[in-house]
């Protein structure tokens, strides 16, 4: 209970359903072969981070921010540059690092003092014109960020998967540069969700959480709200950061389409929405689940709609045809606000009894 | 008896309206000042004003002699200002107990204070981790006073926490704040409930339209029937 800093999930299915997951993640590299699999496992780590970073923001302090993957982008390319430049060694991970990681907290900072003291619109507002400038000035400079073709780089000797740490003949199984990546990715992530647990938990959790409900109250009770939300979006944003690092980090590169496209910024709402905002655990599903569905519905459809054609079915395999899986893909998305309105965590919650019997009056 | 508060002159402006028109006001130290009037005479305006949730565009506001009018708000409750708004402001989300420790400012929550607290509402303690919003309206209001008195106030501002109560709970909301003011707290209370009122109030300042029309002894206007007709269109005797 420690761990999880006293906010259990609350629920029995929703507990058997991050078991699932996390066991299922760190056994990926054994349970299943091929680089599509880690890669998608690799995903739903960096996501879960980004996403459960994204959620202390929107879900516990009602703040819209569109910068978010700007953060992202900030650590992917403060990695990708360093490595780029300085050749594939810890110290240019190290520069990566602590250039990238106070660099995105001081952008924060700044956008925090300038724009969360007015209308949240204005933040939303300030938030999206500042991401978009900064997806040009990245695609600018292109002597910097290698432009639209972004950067790619050699990592460390230890993590690349040439690397053999332990031979096959061992265990039967090898362990190689590329899984200890995987898992350096899979513990910081799980390290940063935990953190992030413990911070919603806090005191300073509860002020957000307060925020939320109703700012002027909680200014009536002495709290410098402007200062609280600051600090939540700086916090949100050197984890944004991290995990872009991590997933610079995963794929050896750095550009606009991996780090600062928009479709990210999209990516991560749905994925917090899917999962249920305000409860970090709803991170870890939403991540799930959209990304399954981004990586498997196509070949899934590419199933059906033969199975629907060897069947003879009318219309079918033309609905089901794997060309139409984002289709699919947004029916999906609709159906699950439909009949999830607070996500799957809060739907789970609620059937599970949630926090606080209520009164009896 | 010394001022503990003072408006002198202040106009607030909401938008295009001009709500508060030059108010003077003075709350005494220990004291219970009742604010009444009609609806819309500018009562919560007045409590927000001196909170710093509506900026006065002019006058002067002092709290134990320092001026305030230019704090922020959460600056003005560190001075030691509660303020219990109407409508059974709590925290939906948050438990009973996280609700009192916010109000603590997350400093440890003092048990004497707390039994003192539990003993005029049991009910926060038998609800003491439940969801605030799941409370009902009573419990709700008691939560609310009961984040104001969590922490020794200077100055309670305290908006009808009689409005919308059944008479029991009425009862006990009294008795609770006649323990507070016996305490010796210092308490600017906007009621419309005349018994509440009469049974609580030291001082009375009447207002309309934004200005103060009547000030005095709350034990006079309880006593004088064509005075409450003439001030507030009803008496305590028709009320009773």
């Amino acid at each position: 209970m420690m761990i999880l800093s006293g906010d259990p999930p609350r629920s029995r299915v929703l507990s058997l359903l991050l078991v699932v997951i996390i066991l299922a993640l760190a056994a990926t590299p054994f349970l299943f072969p091929g680089a599509k699999a880690l890669n998608v496992a690799a995903k739903i780590c960096v996501f879960a981070a980004l996403v459960a970073s994204y959620d202390l923001l929107l879900g516990y302090t009602g703040s819209v921010s569109f910068a978010h993957t700007m953060f992202y982008g900030i650590g992917s390319y403060a990695i990708a540059i360093a490595l780029y430049g300085m050749g594939p060694n810890w110290a240019a991970v190290a520069t990566g690092i602590v250039t990238g990681l106070p660099l995105a907290a001081l952008l924060a900072l700044a956008i925090g003092l300038f724009s969360l003291r007015v209308a949240a619109i204005f933040f939303a507002m300030i938030t999206l014109a500042v991401a978009s400038a900064f997806q040009v000035l990245a695609s600018q400079l292109s002597w910097l960020t290698g432009g639209e073709d972004g950067r790619s780089f050699q990592l460390p000797e230890l993590l690349r998967p040439g690397t053999v740490l332990i031979s096959k003949s061992l265990f039967g199984f090898e362990i190689n540069g590329r899984i200890l990546t995987f898992y350096l990715v899979f513990a910081i992530s799980a390290l940063m969700i935990l953190a992030l647990l413990r911070v919603v938990n806090s005191p300073f959790g509860r002020v957000l959480q307060a925020i939320r409900e109703n700012r002027f109250r909680a200014e009536a009770l002495g709290f410098r709200t402007v200062f609280h939300l600051t600090y939540a979006n700086c916090l949100a944003a050197l984890v944004a950061a991290s995990a872009g690092i991590l997933n610079a980090l995963w794929l050896r590169y750095a550009g606009p389409d991996t780090s600062l496209s928009f479709s990210i910024m999209l990516d991560i709402l749905l994925m917090v929405v899917i999962g249920g905002m305000g409860t970090i655990y709803g991170a870890i599903i939403g991540a799930t689940i959209f990304i399954l569905a981004q990586n498997y519905l196509q070949s899934l459809m590419g199933v059906a709609a033969k199975a629907a054609d060897e069947a003879g079915l009318p219309l079918l395999p033309g609905l089901l045809h794997p060309d139409r899986w984002l289709l699919w893909l947004g029916l999906l998305f609709i159906a699950s606000v439909y009949f999830f309105p607070t996500g799957v965590v809060g739907r789970l919650r609620k059937a599970g009894g949630g926090k606080g019997a209520g009164s009896s009056h | 008896m010394t001022d503990l508060l003072k408006l002198s002159a202040v106009h607030t402006h909401i938008g295009r309206y001009h709500i508060l028109q030059g108010i003077d006001l003075a709350v005494p130290q220990g004291q219970v000042t009742m604010l009444l009037g009609r609806n819309g005479a500018g009562k919560t305006t007045t409590l927000r004003t001196i909170m710093g949730l509506w900026q006065a565009s002019r006058g002067e506001i002092t709290l134990a002699g320092m001026r305030i009018e230019s704090l922020a708000t959460p600056d003005i409750a560190r001075l030691g200002v509660g303020y219990v708004p109407e409508s059974m402001a709590v925290f939906s989300d948050l438990t009973v107990k996280e609700n009192l420790v916010l109000a603590a400012r997350d400093g440890p929550l003092d048990d004497t204070q707390l039994d003192w607290i539990f003993g005029f509402f049991p009910a926060l303690r038998r609800f003491w981790l439940s969801r605030a919003g799941s409370l009902s309206g009573g419990q709700k209001q008691m939560l609310s006073i009961a984040r104001a008195i969590i922490e020794p106030r200077k100055l309670l501002l305290i908006d009808e926490p009689t409005k919308g109560l059944a008479p029991a709970i009425v009862m006990a909301l009294i008795e609770c704040l006649k323990e507070i003011k016996r305490k010796g707290a210092t308490i600017l209370l906007v009621e419309q409930n005349f018994f509440a009122a009469r049974e609580l109030g030291d001082n009375v300042l009447v207002m309309d339209n934004g200005t103060i029309v009547h000030r005095g002894e709350m034990a006079a206007l309880a006593a004088d029937v064509p005075l409450q007709e003439r001030l507030l269109g009803l008496s305590l005797e028709a009320h009773q």
